[in-house]
């Protein structure tokens, strides 16, 4: 009896892997920058994060986990054939998404309000930039789904497996620089 | 994959989320560095999750693959101690 030997392939597009190696290397140089002020000045990080609302930082961890959830669920019905469940699984992905958003606009209203802003300290600073630029890609992030929900609704066919895969990879690749952002920024 | 499979990996990311979030060094504990690391470790854990279930990464071709798990592997252990250095 000969085994199957599973077939290797790169899912999406070889470019959007190379876009997204390149963000997440970009984001770690983030990562280490927080830190390494944070090593220079510990006493202020802590009482500045002691001034973020962890519970945002969360919520927003749950929306974007679920989102994701949804695309990689509409991404595996569209490749078995079933398109338009394929489809219509992205709308709730794409909600998630604005839910993030608005949750996000919430927080920097609340530390507006509070007398918070770039100027106050060097870990503001940083909090802005970072979950400023990680919210630009949110917002890039939800015109993808946008057009991913539009292309998959449209290729009943099937043909545009590789688009809703490219779309997929790079959504979930801001959830998953928002995995390690949270911590860093809120947590520890 | 089978489509529950892309459900349990939700479930245990919602889950790794939680345990961070309880875990989140306050004025309670003697080191905070502890629960720290264990956060930082949940972390990477979780992008890994996603990184091969919901990317599917995991059926690529070895050298995309490993090139991913070494970013992973570098990026952790590089906020691991930049963590550890700040106190």
């Amino acid at each position: 009896m000969t085994k199957t030997v599973p077939i290797k392939r790169l899912p999406g597009e070889e470019g959007v892997w190379g876009f997204v190696f390149g963000d997440m290397v970009m984001f770690t140089m983030f990562f280490a920058t927080f830190l390494f002020y944070r090593y220079e000045n510990g006493a202020l990080f802590a009482q500045s994060q002691s001034l973020l609302n962890q519970n945002y930082g969360a919520i927003n961890t749950l929306l974007l986990l679920t989102s994701s959830w949804f695309v990689a669920l509409g991404v595996f019905q569209y490749r078995k054939g079933k398109t338009q469940q394929g489809a219509k699984l992205v709308i709730p992905a794409f909600a998630c998404g604005v839910g993030f958003v608005v949750i996000k606009f919430f927080e920097f209203g609340e530390k507006f309000a509070a007398g918070i802003t770039l100027n106050s300290n060097e870990f503001f600073i940083l909090y802005y930039m970072f979950t400023g630029i990680h919210l630009v890609h949110v917002l890039v992030g939800l015109g993808v789904l946008f057009f991913l929900w539009r292309v998959a609704r449209r290729a009943t066919d099937g043909s545009a497996t590789q688009t809703l895969e490219s779309g997929g990879i790079f959504w979930h690749m801001v959830d998953l620089l928002w995995i390690v952002l949270f911590p860093l920024i809120y947590l520890v | 994959m089978a489509f529950n499979s892309i459900t349990i990996v939700w479930g245990l990311l919602f889950v790794g989320t939680a345990i961070s979030w309880f875990i989140a060094p306050g004025e309670d504990y003697l080191s905070p560095l502890l629960p720290g690391i264990a956060i930082i470790l949940i972390a990477f854990l979780k992008v890994r999750l996603i990184l091969l279930y919901f990317m599917d990464l995991r059926v690529a071709p070895q050298p995309w693959r490993g090139l991913f798990e070494a970013w992973m592997i570098s990026a952790c252990t590089l906020i691991i101690v930049l963590y550890v250095m700040g106190g």
